[in-house]
């Protein structure tokens, strides 16, 4: 079995605001090994950034409360002071950003930037750093490192900013790269060349990933395992091959349904999810997903836990409809073709 | 003529037709702003759009799709070219005469967020284009405003409710009320889901598809994502660099691309089915879209096209009509058999030697020289 860089147990963050307490994670857990791709997908609101945010330590602040661990190789991240959460942050874990034009500063050139970020977590100097981030934008697959190292981010275009951004963040070598919707923001033609490059990178440099979209052709492509988060919940957690062909949740239903895909016949009509996702601060009773479920029923008042109610051992779910039921009637929802569900 | 003007010509319900539309956007430079280059981001468009239809425009950021959106409603000043709505020549008129034209065509504009002042209460959003428009008295417009909101699923109660009250889905929501307060015909619809969930985007997408069919709308939707687009449109334009490359009825652009360009659109787009997406064949297109400013010569694609030869740099390819109203520019084209090449009189029309006559004078001579290119009104 690979190594286990990291284990998140039961991890909650709450934030307090004006508002109310908005229960922005409220107990996740997993685990990732060396050279596993997690995917995460969700809504947004889903609680699938503020996770990764989690991770990284950059969700700390003095309105924000912690419980459950975040284990990186046996050390509790949630429990290290400021500084030595700085030490893994770059060196063993990095992140890629949605937007890669408000994460690069503008008045910086790229190669300054990367570089500055090296020096922070290395003691060598700025000609060894710089000839390290030539060869970093070079494995990414800038044309030109030598000369483009020394251009402004308003000369990349959007790919290649992401791709810098993806270089800055393999630049200390982290064992886990979080990348939160790193295709988000750009066009098919490049997401495709950046899900490509992590998968490559992945690797090369002998690391996990933490692939977190709200795309599911993008996770069909690049994830192993596949946690589906609604309302600051997992709702189901397996493999890639449980979750897009034995998905257990009505919601991992709506989510495949309502997408038009290029690979089935066009539908009359969209499946849709009705209504929209909950507020965090007023969650609703029971399981979160009952008022938008088409399938909701009373014992949907009381909360179902995170289970294996199926034959394939690691697939969790939380739905409490019959397992039977769920396999003969899922199918209207995600081909979408047949009059929705009331 | 080329194809496309005989395909139009030959339709007489177009409710839109655009022929030769150009938009430059000029660079200026130094203490006088004098304009050294061009943007040429919408080079020579010509399409028409069918009463009740939807025609989708794809392309990437950076094509020209928004520009082009934006000038056939006149919210941009096109460069060059015709632009007929309704039998009428609408590019020279000013803005009075405009005005009652303006209540047939309304955009809907990507970003729910930014496009509905803040400081508006809903009614006021909505109501404003009728009362620009002296539609009905107050109490009228109150009542319509009540109506409209309730036809686009949201309720006559949010009459007073400020924008930031809403979800980003509601909020798209008022952006279609305000498009529909004047009843139009052709809405523009600018990305008018990509900023949204993708449970809210099947729920905005139907809607759009009700209203359709309500009031017999005709839309020009506008969008970078191939399954959003393939699922509203009737026919499907695919924009490159300024440019029409490809334009097919929906149905066929998935399955019989003819441009390589739009085959490597299609292959890149994810499939949510692990199996087919390990099976599929992806075709990765290397680099970045050309700058518009100084784009390719020939075909603008050649530099990032698998399948380029010699003729794909020096001549820009037509746009010819493949049969079953199926434009492609190309001079590879894929899918088509060779009967249809010899039909259509590709072959000639690609050899370098006939095309110096016919293709390139015609084709190129506006855009191979942006400094002549007329810009006759001051911005």
């Amino acid at each position: 079995m690979a190594e286990r860089l990291l284990e998140v147990k039961d991890l909650k963050v709450r934030f307090a605001t004006e508002d109310g307490i908005v229960r922005a994670v409220d107990g996740i857990s997993f685990e990732l090994e060396r050279g596993k791709v997690l995917g995460i997908v969700g809504e947004s609101g889903s609680g699938k950034s503020v996770t990764a945010m989690t991770l990284m330590g950059l969700t700390r602040g003095v309105n924000a409360r912690f419980e459950g661990e975040v284990l990186y190789k046996g050390t509790d991240l949630l429990k290290i002071s400021d500084r030595d959460m700085q030490s893994f942050r770059g060196n063993e874990l990095g992140m890629i950003f949605q937007d890669p034009m408000t994460s690069l500063n503008p008045v910086y050139r790229i190669g300054e930037q990367i570089v500055e970020a090296i020096q922070a977590h290395e003691n060598i100097d700025k000609r060894q750093a710089r000839s390290r981030t030539i060869e970093l934008l070079r494995q990414v697959g800038i044309p030109n490192p030598e000369t483009r190292v020394d251009d402004f981010p308003h000369q990349f275009s959007g790919g290649m900013r992401q791709r810098a951004m993806i270089a800055m963040a393999l630049s200390c070598n982290p064992s886990i790269l979080i990348a939160d919707e790193p295709t988000t923001a750009l066009d098919v033609t490049i997401q495709a060349q950046i899900v490509e490059l992590v998968n490559r990178l992945k690797d090369d440099f002998d690391s996990a990933v933490i692939f977190i979209t709200h795309d599911l052709g993008v996770i069909a492509d690049i994830a192993d395992e596949i946690i589906v988060m609604y309302a600051g919940r997992v709702v189901e957690r397996g493999s890639k091959r449980d979750v897009f062909y034995d998905p257990q949740m009505p919601y991992t239903w709506g989510l495949l349904g309502s997408i038009p895909r290029l690979d089935r016949p066009r539908p009359e009509r969209l499946h849709t999810i009705e209504g929209s996702p909950p507020s965090l601060i007023n969650l609703p009773e029971g399981c979160k997903f009952r008022p938008r479920c088409p399938h909701a029923f009373d014992k949907c008042m009381q909360e179902p836990g995170l289970e294996n109610r199926v034959e394939s051992p690691g697939h969790l779910d939380r739905c409490w409809l019959d397992v039977d039921f769920k396999r003969s009637n899922r199918d209207r929802t995600i081909s979408g073709s047949s009059v929705e569900a009331a | 003529m080329t194809a496309l003007e005989q395909s139009s010509a030959s339709n007489e319900s177009a409710l839109l037709e655009v022929r030769h539309v150009k938009k430059y956007f000029p660079i200026r430079k130094g203490i006088l702003q004098r304009e050294v280059a061009h943007v040429h981001a919408v080079d020579d468009v010509s399409f028409a759009v069918r009463e009740g239809e939807t025609l989708g425009l794809v392309g990437e950021s950076g094509c020209g799709k928004s520009t082009l959106g934006r000038t056939v409603v006149r919210l941009l000043e096109p460069t060059d070219g015709e632009i007929i709505f309704q039998g009428t020549p609408i590019q020279n008129l000013g803005t009075r005469r405009l005005r009652p034209l303006r209540r047939e065509m309304q955009m809907v504009f990507q970003d729910p967020y930014a496009s509905l002042n803040p400081r508006k209460r809903v009614g006021t959003i909505v109501s404003d284009p009728m009362r620009i428009h002296n539609l009905g008295s107050r109490n009228d417009q109150k009542r319509r405003v009540g109506e409209i909101l309730e036809t686009v699923g949201l309720s006559p109660e949010h009459y007073n409710r400020f924008p930031h009250e809403f979800s980003g889905g509601q909020r798209q929501r008022i952006g279609i009320a305000r498009a529909l307060a004047l009843r139009p015909k052709l809405i523009v619809a600018d990305e008018p889901v990509s900023a949204l969930d993708v449970s809210i985007q099947s729920q905005m997408l139907n809607l759009l598809d009700d209203l359709q069919n309500d009031f017999q709308l005709t839309y020009i939707f506008i969008a970078h994502d191939l399954g959003v687009v393939r699922h509203v449109s009737d026919r499907i334009a695919v924009m490159y660099l300024g440019k029409i490359v490809e334009l097919s009825p929906a149905e066929e652009l998935y399955k019989r691309p003819i441009m390589p360009y739009t085959e490597a659109l299609l292959s890149a787009v994810p499939i949510p089915d692990p199996d087919l997406a390990e099976k599929r064949e992806r075709i990765v297109l290397e680099g970045d879209v050309p700058s518009p400013i100084n784009p390719p010569s020939g075909c603008r694609f050649h530099p990032r096209c698998r399948y380029a030869t010699d003729v794909c740099r020096q001549i820009e390819p037509p746009l010819v009509d493949y049969g079953n109203g199926h434009l492609a520019a190309c001079h590879h084209p894929l899918n088509v058999d060779q009967a249809t090449v010899q039909h259509v009189g590709v072959a000639e029309e690609h050899t370098p030697a006939a095309a110096d006559e016919s293709a390139l004078p015609q084709d190129t001579s506006g855009s191979s020289n942006p400094a002549v290119a007329p810009d006759t009104r001051s911005r």
